[in-house]
């Protein structure tokens, strides 16, 4: 039994939040967001190449996967540095694509990253089609290439770009295990709220410690102190809730950790805002780009209910309960 | 990373689990604060004692089985998914052997130890006093120097188990004019039968006796029962307020067993339409999974020789407010027979609502981490 990240995995996310940093992600979020995802595909390069999406596909098919602690590790790193792109549903389409004919074809250049792949479950919206090169529509029972995508709707987060799939397209699989790329999906949203919510708060903390009002920083104001102390305390309980989920990858185990993740991230979103004051509240300040992320990603996935409904029908792992 | 327990663990675990189906008392006992339930919990203590499992991370020496902090871990899920009672003796356990085993003598380690272990002696705390609570260093109670001890007089309060216990611990004040007040004070251990001290016991929430007022009049105590350096109180009594204890002081396996009985309550009395009571009671499955995955992260960065302070702040803000939650839901899902007060879910929930204020009340707790975990300056409190 150890809980803890080992080595190799710390050094994994050390050189991603390095590559990350370097790499200005405010401003690549804002041209995506505008439109212009050229420089947010040369980041999904770099990630691609420092092996992330490898992690979800098999070796088989030219990945490192499935690895789902270190997949974990990766998408904390993405979530803190709040990178734009279909990157979960990324994730969760290498889990579809089964089929060794398809798998094949599209698995190598999803790893790569020569792909961007994006998916958008039954009646919902497909994440950034306008940028993606594969859109994998559910149908029934059936997995479809679709053939194209509707306007662009926006999000309350600019950076995610909404689209309606066109219905039609080339047959992929019957029956693909939706399930199992639902629990991925999961885990990965989790890990990337609760790097949403460490860097807000991390941005907080380092802004009341400089803002001065009555002569002292605010951050030596109990109140505000204890909004932070709020928040630390709920993403370090959601952080142990991920690394189980992907140890066990239970279903349950992984909708506990998305619900946790995402509510711990809002909640920091919410005392961020009003720690900043009135610059939290505007677009041109960074913090926004955090702030509206922490909204979408509560219901990316999985709904809180849809969450919590899960973790009662499958119950949690854990020992010494009565079995 | 991961979270299999080794083989000799699952043994542990498979001992414990044997022995506890047989000797878990099959009716609860009476509440520990309550005099006949007192003495009920003591003699349980004993039965555990017995066969070596009230303090298994003891060395054997002293009545444990040298156990490290996973096996105390699964001892303790076992413990509680057995339905075994509340320990009466926690606050000595807990806070004063830890404590001993830093700062005693061998001396006092033998002598005061095994009757702890066996609960023929049970420990109350005296650390608050009426000007001092969360600040506790203001505290007043003195202790005089005199011939081969000390001299104990002022009033401590809130002393937890203290109306039916036989010693207690806690800080007097040893050198009146120090420059801080967190100096000059000596940890202490005294009989709360001795000449001079009268107990008066208070009534908690539902009026049962849970603990005490102390007042303390010239009260003799030998040098024998001074632990450390007299003057270095606040200094022992706080080297041990971090580290293990704070993992220790309430273990996971309480609440992965109170929230299995909630899900089985829910599942009884439950309104399946009702997705707001659905969503506590997942809650409640939820954070005991948390804290004890938060758990045994912390206790992989203790074995592995890191130094864990402040981080017990999280754990304890954590468990007190999850314990009310817990049994707020568990109320709320009993209907009208949630407001009987003689259920064991109204006993737990009454013991839950003081779990915020003792122990280092959630403001202090909130201060500390924002402090020490967040580098947040100092301020007004």
């Amino acid at each position: 039994m150890r809980l803890l990240l080992d080595d190799e995995q710390q050094a994994f996310a050390r050189s991603l939040d390095a590559m990350l940093t370097a790499a200005d992600t405010p401003s690549v979020i804002r041209s995506w967001s505008a439109g212009d995802p050229t420089a947010g595909r040369a980041l999904w390069s770099r990630i691609a190449d420092a092996g992330v999406f490898a992690l979800a596909v098999p070796e088989a098919y030219e990945g490192v996967g499935p690895l789902p602690v270190e997949l974990a590790v990766a998408f904390v790193e993405l979530g803190r540095h709040a990178v734009p792109g279909p990157l979960v549903e990324t994730v969760a389409a290498a889990m579809l694509l089964t089929e060794p004919e398809t798998a094949k074809r599209l698995l190598p250049a999803l790893a790569s990253g020569e792909v961007i792949a994006t998916l958008a479950p039954e009646g919902s919206y497909a994440l950034d089609g306008d940028v993606a090169t594969v859109l994998l529509a559910v149908d029934g029972d059936d997995l479809r290439l679709a053939p194209g995508h509707g306007p662009v709707r926006t999000s309350l987060d600019p950076a995610r770009r909404l689209t309606r799939l066109d219905p039609g397209g080339e047959l992929l699989a019957r029956n693909p295990p939706l399930p199992r790329a639902l629990t991925w999906a999961r885990l990965a949203t989790a890990a990337q709220a609760l790097g949403v919510g460490l860097a807000l708060l991390d941005t907080t903390v380092a802004y009341v410690k400089q803002r001065h009002q009555f002569g002292v920083p605010i951050g030596s104001f109990q109140a505000v102190k204890h909004q932070l102390a709020d928040a630390k305390l709920a993403l370090e309980f959601a952080r142990p809730l991920i690394f189980g989920a992907a140890l066990s990858m239970d279903p349950a185990d992984v909708a506990a950790a998305k619900v946790t993740a995402c509510e711990a991230a809002y909640a920091t979103a919410r005392t961020a805002l009003q720690l900043h004051g009135a610059i939290g509240y505007t677009a041109e300040y960074d913090l926004s780009l955090w702030l509206t992320k922490a909204r979408a990603l509560r219901t990316a996935w999985g709904s809180p209910g849809e969450c919590r409904a899960m973790v009662l029908s499958g119950g949690l792992s854990g020992g010494g309960r009565r079995s | 990373m991961d979270l299999e327990h080794s083989p000799t663990d699952e043994a542990f675990r498979a001992e414990a689990r044997a022995w506890l189906a047989a000797h878990v008392p099959p009716t609860p006992l009476p509440s520990l604060e309550t005099e006949e339930g007192f003495a009920a919990h003591r003699a349980w203590e004993a039965e555990l004692a017995a066969d070596r499992w009230s303090v298994v991370s003891w060395p054997a020496e002293y009545g444990g089985r040298g156990v490290g902090l996973l096996k105390w871990l699964i001892f303790e899920e076992e413990y509680y998914a057995a339905g075994a009672p509340g320990r009466v003796s926690q606050n000595g356990i807990s806070l004063l052997a830890p404590t001993l085993f830093d700062h005693g003598t061998e001396e006092q380690r033998a002598r005061i130890l095994p009757p702890m272990a066996s609960g023929e002696v049970i420990w109350a705390q005296a650390w608050s006093e009426p000007e001092a609570g969360s600040d506790l260093a203001s505290l007043r109670s003195r202790a005089v120097r005199t011939d081969g001890g000390w001299r104990l007089s002022g009033q401590k309060a809130w002393s937890s188990r203290a109306a039916f216990a036989d010693r207690a611990f806690g800080l007097f004040r040893s050198e009146p004019d120090t420059p801080k007040p967190h100096q000059g004070l000596t940890y202490v251990m005294f009989d709360l039968r001795a000449p001079g001290v009268t107990v008066r016991p208070i009534g908690r929430l539902d009026g049962k006796p849970a603990f005490a007022e102390l007042f303390l009049d010239e009260v003799f105590v030998p040098d024998e029962d001074v632990i450390g350096e007299p003057g270095q109180g606040w200094r022992v009594a706080m080297s041990t307020a971090g580290n293990e204890r704070g993992l220790t002081l309430r273990s996971p396996g309480r609440f992965l067993a109170a929230a299995d009985r909630l899900v089985d309550l829910w599942r009884a009395h439950g309104d399946p339409a009702d997705t707001a009571l659905r969503d506590r009671v997942a809650d409640a499955v939820i954070g005991a999974r948390a804290y004890q995955l938060f758990t045994y992260a912390h206790a992989s960065r203790f074995l592995q020789g890191e130094a864990l302070g402040p981080e017990s702040s999280l754990n304890k803000v954590f468990w007190s407010e999850y314990d009310i939650a817990l049994h707020e839901t568990a109320l709320d899902l009993l209907g009208p027979e949630g407001e009987l007060a003689d259920t064991g879910w109204s006993e737990g929930y009454v013991f839950s609502l003081a779990g915020p204020v003792y122990a280092g009340t959630n403001e202090i707790q909130r201060d500390i981490i924002a402090e020490r975990l967040l580098g947040l300056p100092k301020g007004r409190r």
